[in-house]
């Protein structure tokens, strides 16, 4: 029964046992091949040497031509030593050579094998002389070879090079290799090239083939020809159609810079947030002025500094580990500033105000005489660095995309720990009605103690976020302390999802009116817009209502 | 109550007999005395002490506010500087064609941002009465309609705090601005002469101390008349019980309203006063650091007397002189100190305890 299919199993498996050393042999005997292929399209240096290095410019070009077409694997570094005026021939035997400029000694290299052949004098070398017109083939010439890199995203950048040229062969050149291109991005950027060149340089057809490609499309140097034909073409068909797709772009290009300042204003409302969100904890929950806030950021920045300076070797994780050490270095200072100051003025709180202004002083001059009356250089790592490019007219950094989403997380983990956790419901249960509090058995001191201390810990992580956007040093904490106080007295004490949405308005009120206003202006605008938002409602977007608020 | 009436009353008249002296003496040992005496007084410290009264008058008139009515202003720097700035304009206007571009019509800020004309508001401050008006008009009414607003919306306590420092650090971005007018963060300063006479005089100088100590006098006088008054007690009231207050029939705002102006006048008279004498005036004035400093003068001295800032305010700043010749380092680290050690164990200021011993 079992027989025949153990047959055909032991069949298939020597099959493809065969099939796969049959592949295996080929790839390794084809390898060999390969590089006896290269060593012998390599040898064309030294078939060229004499032309190279002849003294009509002609013959060298020729020379260069040859070397252009030709399919060495090395061709692009010798093209490129030529342009650098280091390649050289050895005149004794007409050996071609790569050269090593130290001082007066030059150090000379196979240029085939790469081989270490020691120093030579200068006379004992002849340069491959170079001009203006030799540079120039060369630079197309690398172009052209870059333009068919076996890497797309040389490819790509070598195309975006060739933007703006004029140079007719080039352009007809990347019009071929596009109906080739597999690759979508570098397609897209030649098919620009060649629709912007068409644009400018090409029949009436051309023009129009060109333009119903353009129609929709946000690439900046097709807007800029298509405003060109608009502008200033003999045909009125094609000004009229120019115009008709400018119009949508710019509709288009009107809305993205529109997304984009409302992002940009998210970002700055995310900070705005986030500078506030612990004195939402200590102001709105507590009601404790705390004028210290902006001083606990600043710990919080220059603990990010400090980890910095302690592992140099891991900027790429610093932010990781900045986040709790920034939160444990300002949670405890709050929890040491409210046993040792303010809980000896709860109910007096221009009192607090007072004092705390007292701490902040002190802190910031701590850190003046200890560290450095200067900003010192918080680095930001690789990753937050770069941009998102949705479209050519859209792209969004990734600092500030970052700066939301940790804004956001925050925000969240404060929310959950102060509506779900037991320590939570101590929190409002205390800020509610202490005496009552105290009745159920809650230890109201130490609430009021982590209370501080967790509000001062979330100013610390925000500090650690803020030395990622702008200068840490000893004026940090005084550059965001009013802001924050405005955010909050905005949304209404007592309220978290207040403060983020006063945040958010802000950020983006303070954006939209900067195009308009100047910076200082808008600022200056958004302190008058609340401080009449505060006459009309003095509890600010979302007052607390019932018994707390009577207090 | 009667004791601690009889005692504020002792203390009222000692300070007003303390500053007819301060006028009589400090002159006197300026002028009269050689410059060998031992007692003899330099022009440079009597212009000291002249800034330190002119300080003096406006911690005068923050306590007005907030040691007699409850609100912690953190913006009464801003009053000063606009005081300030209206006799700094009139200032500029005396240098005429004196100045590096010697241009008689407009000052040197404006020839350098090439200005045509002189702006509106610039317009008779040439002359003296117009700056005057300025002087009280500027602060005064930014104060009415600020309060107006903030007092009738019922904006009180901490709020109203942080809103006046909102206002003051406004203020500060719009005065750093070249295009207000007046002189971007350089601010107004090579001042010349004042009413004709050169500032750089000794008897102008000694002349600027004396309308200092005098101002302050009349400064101290005006509150205390009010203070005493039915107005002062009802202010009183409000600061201890405002719904009651309210509820018995008074009308809160307006007291408020009158008292919170009058006390933003006096600060801009300070201010007006003090330019001359520093001799520049520049938006830094309107920082909000600094409107805080100014509260830790009344409270150290002691809030809710009129003598009690006079006090804290010359312990203050003479403190602020010696530290930054001495220890310039370490001004911030005793600023701060006297703020958390006053609010921590001197609830009532160094006077306080003065009128504790005095009472028992």
């Amino acid at each position: 029964m079992n027989s025949p299919k153990l047959q055909r199993l032991t069949r298939y498996l020597l099959q493809t046992l065969t099939a796969i050393s049959i592949v295996v042999l080929g790839v390794l005997s084809n390898s060999t091949s390969v590089l006896a292929q290269d060593d012998a399209a390599n040898q064309i240096i030294q078939d060229l040497a004499s032309e190279l290095t002849h003294k009509k410019t002609a013959s060298r070009l020729v020379a260069i031509e040859k070397l252009a077409n030709s399919n060495a694997p090395k061709k692009t570094i010798w093209l490129e030593a030529i342009l650098e005026g280091s390649l050289y021939m050895r005149k004794e035997d007409k050996r071609m050579v790569t050269v090593d400029k130290n001082g007066s000694r030059y150090s000379i290299t196979d240029a085939i094998t790469g081989e270490q052949l020691g120093e030579e004098k200068k006379r004992a070398l002849r340069k491959i002389k170079i001009n203006n017109s030799i540079r120039g083939t060369i630079r197309n010439a690398l172009g052209t070879i870059a333009l068919t890199d076996p890497d797309a995203q040389k490819r790509n950048s070598a195309v975006i090079q060739l933007f703006g040229a004029t140079n007719g062969e080039v352009v007809e050149q990347v019009r071929e290799l596009a109906n080739t291109e597999t690759d979508t991005q570098v397609k897209n950027s030649m098919l620009t090239l060649v629709s912007v060149y068409d644009l400018k340089e090409g029949s009436v057809e051309q023009k129009k083939a060109a333009m119903s490609y353009a129609e929709g499309k946000l690439e900046g140097e097709l807007v800029n020809a298509l405003r060109e034909i608009s502008e200033s073409d003999n045909n009125d068909e094609l000004r009229l159609e120019a115009k008709r797709i400018l119009q949508v772009v710019e509709q288009k290009q009107k809305w993205y810079a529109r997304a984009e300042t409302v992002f940009f204003g998210l970002s700055l409302g995310s900070v705005l947030v986030l500078a506030a969100i612990g004195l939402a904890v200590t102001f709105g929950v507590m009601g404790v002025i705390n004028m210290a806030h902006g001083e606990l950021l600043m710990l919080g920045a220059y603990t990010t500094y400090f980890i910095q300076q302690w592992f140099p070797d891991a900027i790429a994780y610093s932010l990781i580990f900045a986040v709790p050490a920034a939160f444990l270095v300002s949670g405890s200072f709050g929890i040491l500033i409210e046993r040792g100051v303010i809980r000896h003025l709860y109910g007096r709180p221009l009192e607090t105000l007072l004092a705390t202004f007292g701490i902040s002083l002190i802190l910031q001059q701590t850190v003046r005489t200890f560290v450095s009356s200067q900003n010192v250089a918080v680095v930001n790592p690789t990753w937050m660095s770069g941009s998102w490019i949705i479209n050519p007219a859209f792209s969004l950094t990734w600092n500030r995309i970052y700066i939301i989403a940790f804004c956001l997380c925050v925000f969240l983990l404060l929310l959950l720990l102060i509506t779900r956790s037991s320590f939570g419901l101590q929190m409002r249960a205390v800020a509610q009605n202490r005496q009552m509090a105290r009745a159920m058995g809650i230890r109201s001191s130490r609430v009021d103690a982590l209370t501080f201390g967790l509000g001062s810990g979330i100013a610390g992580i925000a500090g650690v976020a803020l030395s990622q956007l702008g200068n840490v040093g000893p004026n940090l904490g005084q550059n965001y302390i009013i802001d924050s106080f405005m955010v909050v007295v905005f949304g209404g004490v007592g309220n978290l999802w207040g403060t983020l949405v006063a945040g958010m308005t802000l950020g983006i009120a303070n954006k939209v009116a900067e195009p308009m206003a100047g910076a200082v202006m808008a600022k200056i605008l958004i302190l008058v817009f609340i401080i009449l938002f505060i006459q009309r409602k003095p509890r600010g977007l979302f007052p607390q209502r019932g018994r707390a608020a009577e207090s | 109550m009667m004791t601690s009436n009889q005692s504020s009353l002792v203390l009222d008249r000692t300070m007003i007999v303390s500053l007819l002296l301060l006028v009589a003496i400090v002159p006197f040992l300026n002028v009269v005395l050689s410059s060998d005496s031992p007692f003899y007084v330099e022009t440079y410290s009597v212009t000291q002490l002249g800034k330190y009264l002119c300080l003096a008058l406006l911690a005068l008139s923050v306590d007005l506010v907030w040691g007699y009515l409850g609100i912690l202003s953190l913006g009464h720097g801003a009053f000063f500087a606009l005081g300030g700035y209206a006799m700094g304009m009139y200032l500029m206007r005396q240098i005429g064609s004196r100045g590096v571009y010697g241009n008689p019509d407009m000052p040197d800020f404006m020839v350098f941002l090439n200005w045509q004309e002189l702006p509106w508001f610039w317009f008779g401050m040439d002359h003296f009465a117009v700056a005057v008006i300025a002087i009280v008009l500027a602060p005064g009414i930014l104060a009415f309609v600020f309060g107006w607003f903030a007092f009738r919306s019922r904006v009180n306590g901490v709020y109203l705090s942080i809103i006046t420092q909102a206002m003051t650090f406004a203020l500060m971005l719009a005065f750093y601005r070249n295009e207000m007018g007046f002189g971007g963060n350089n601010g107004l300063t090579d001042f010349k002469d004042i009413l004709g006479f050169s500032l750089q005089d000794d008897t102008v100088r000694l002349s600027m101390f004396v309308a200092s100590a005098a101002f302050l006098l009349i400064g101290f006088i005006v509150c205390r008349r009010i203070t005493i008054s039915r107005a002062g007690r009802v202010a009183l009231a409000v600061r201890d019980a405002e719904s009651r207050t309210r509820f018995l029939g008074f009308n809160v705002d307006n007291y408020k309203l009158w008292l919170f102006t009058i006390s933003a006048i006096l600060a801009g008279i300070a201010g007006a006063l003090y330019v001359p004498q520093a001799g520049i005036i520049n938006p830094n004035q309107f920082a909000p650091l600094w409107s805080i400093e100014i509260v830790i003068w009344v409270a150290l001295g002691g809030r809710g007397t009129l003598y009690g800032p006079i006090v804290g305010a010359l312990i203050v700043n003479y403190l602020k002189s010696w530290f930054t010749v001495a220890f310039p380092e370490y001004w911030l680290f005793a600023l701060g100190a006297l703020f958390v050690f006053s609010t921590l164990f001197l609830p009532r200021g160094i006077t306080g305890l003065l009128q504790k011993e005095e009472s028992a």
